[in-house]
């Protein structure tokens, strides 16, 4: 690359967004390149593991007969640990089992990554790995290219696409995001655990390539505001924690140690007895929703992913498909720019419009008072799934009482201990949150 | 309280030093973290020490200073927004760090 040089478009980042975009970009002619500080595209890349594939499949239709999927997800499970015991909500359907396979997918993102990078530079993008961007740079108001390092050197474009990723360190030089808020922001662990597939499968009760995804709450993050996930892979699963940067100092914990008493826990214990630690991985989620978005564009920008705030952090946990969706917008955009010669913030406001039009914001306007709901209710997390449990095993303990009386026994407890009003309240409020 | 005996599952493991022991890095001698010490030391939470997901920061107890082992970053960034008064972290250089292989 000379200094001269000139790109129509730089992509920062090659995640699901940057990648999404530069696939997209390429197929339309233009000149695009992706700067990507990991020495390969994924080195850096790190999620729970399920993917959302219905932007993927636009893409590349039919992904999962070359990418490097895991498991196609048949069973949900949601559910509430005590201390020592659990509340479940487990569905499954064998109508998931039909491509295009229910659009959910367990990942392994740096093997992931690599392969989606490839297939964006078979038609045509440039990658660019071990370069990391250090600075935007402005000329009177716009951002005319990037610095790099090592090296320090400048790269000119007619606009620049973030997709940098939670940190968002560009957003912020330029002042279209304000400094992140520890109670917006979560910070997840995970580790991924070899086991035989045969194993894994009778553990789960899945056959062939059929995967289970596990979201838990509750004990599973010492009641924080956060939750625990086990997701099968071919032959090993990806268990983590996540919670709150707020929550998790607040109560002085350390990620890994809330992973241990996770893994530890008897409901958990089983399902990773006997595996072998292959990898440990650490990251965060931006969690502030709808309420916490930057800014989206500029003169010469637009804001991708998770460093656009691109998460939906309700039950439905996802993040790499609204990436992927905004960065194919982002690539619409683009185009329409380049064709009107105006990569102005007037013109590239187009994306946000986009966005508003489609299920990412869509859905982040759905939820936006979730994040707020459970920072102001802590007790919900912290406390629903012991009382759930005791109550519960109250009901289920065998003795000759009869059944009658045991029933009021319960009731009375159930009044006492949370009480019907604030359940209710609780419920309407949370109703309200989701709604 | 029924805590189960924990079988011998040698290969799962449970130390943050062990787990690091299995993630790749591509060491740089240039340190991408900085600490203002006496910010830290006049800090009384300290949450540093305990919030980093790979024990990147340990308190030097003669000095009360705040050391950096910035080779064992995972990069999440969780320090800088927990502690943002003391702790200056950005990317390490391009392609130097963590080096995910399954991640």
């Amino acid at each position: 690359m000379s200094d001269s040089e000139k790109f129509d478009c730089l992509v920062v980042g090659a995640g699901p967004a940057g990648i999404s975009a530069a696939l997209a970009l390429a197929r339309a002619g233009i000149q695009v390149a992706v700067l990507e500080r990991g020495e390969y595209p994924g080195a850096k890349n790190v999620m729970g593991g399920i993917l959302f594939t219905t932007v993927l499949n636009k893409l590349l239709p039919e992904f999962w007969k070359q990418a490097p999927v895991e498991r196609h997800v048949t069973q949900r499970r949601f559910s509430m640990l005590s201390r020592d015991g659990e509340v479940a909500l487990d569905f499954r359907t064998g109508a998931y089992n039909e491509p295009p396979y229910n659009h959910t997918w367990t990942v392994l993102r740096s093997k992931f990554d690599r392969w989606f990078a490839e297939q964006a530079e078979a038609a045509g993008v440039m990658i660019v790995p071990g370069m990391m961007v250090s600075e935007l740079l402005v000329e009177n108001g716009k951002v005319v290219g990037v610095k790099t390092e090592p090296g320090g050197d400048e790269l000119r474009s007619d606009v620049v696409i973030s997709a940098e990723g939670v940190n968002s360190f560009l957003a912020e030089q330029v002042g279209l995001r304000r400094p992140h808020d520890p109670r917006h922001m979560a910070v997840a662990v995970k580790e991924v655990i070899a086991l035989p597939a045969s194993v894994i499968e009778d553990r789960f009760r899945i056959s062939g390539d059929e995967g289970s995804a596990w979201e838990v709450f509750g004990q599973a993050v010492q009641g924080t505001f956060g939750s625990g996930f086990v997701y099968t892979n071919k032959d090993s699963i990806s268990i983590g924690v996540g919670s709150t940067i707020h929550d998790m100092t607040r109560h002085r914990l350390n990620p890994n140690e809330v992973l241990e008493q996770f893994k530890r826990h008897p409901a958990i214990r089983p399902l990773v007895r006997g595996g072998e630690t292959l990898e440990y991985a650490a990251h965060m989620i931006p969690e502030g929703g709808f309420t916490h978005l930057p800014r989206m564009v500029m003169d010469g920008l637009i804001l991708t992913g998770d460093a656009a705030g691109l998460v939906n952090a309700s039950h439905y946990h996802e993040g790499s498909n609204l990436a992927m969706a905004s960065g194919l917008y982002a690539a619409e955009t683009v185009v329409e720019a380049k064709r009107r010669g105006d990569f102005s913030a007037a013109t590239l406001s187009q994306y946000a419009n986009k966005l508003e039009h489609s299920f990412v914001l869509q859905d982040l306007r759905k939820f936006q008072r979730v994040s707020a709901y459970f920072n102001e209710n802590p007790h919900t997390l912290r406390d629903y799934p012991d009382v759930m449990v005791r109550l519960l095993s109250d009901y289920f303990t065998v003795s000759e009482k009869p059944k009658a009386e045991i029933e009021k026994e319960v009731i009375r407890k159930f009044r006492s201990e949370i009480g019907v009003l604030n359940l209710v309240k609780d419920v309407f409020k949370i109703g309200r949150a989701m709604r | 309280m029924s805590e189960p005996v924990a079988p011998a599952d040698d290969k799962l493991k449970e130390t943050i030093e062990d787990k690091l022991y299995l993630v790749k890095y591509k060491p740089d001698k240039q340190s991408h973290i900085e600490v203002i010490q006496e910010v830290f030391k006049a800090d009384k939470l300290k949450v540093v020490l305990y919030i980093c997901p790979a024990k990147v920061y340990t308190l030097n107890e003669e000095t009360g200073e705040c050391l950096v082992n910035h080779e064992n970053c995972l990069e999440c960034g969780t320090c800088a927004i927990a502690a943002p008064e003391y702790v200056k972290w950005r990317y390490p250089r391009g392609g130097f760090g963590v080096q995910y292989k399954l991640g």
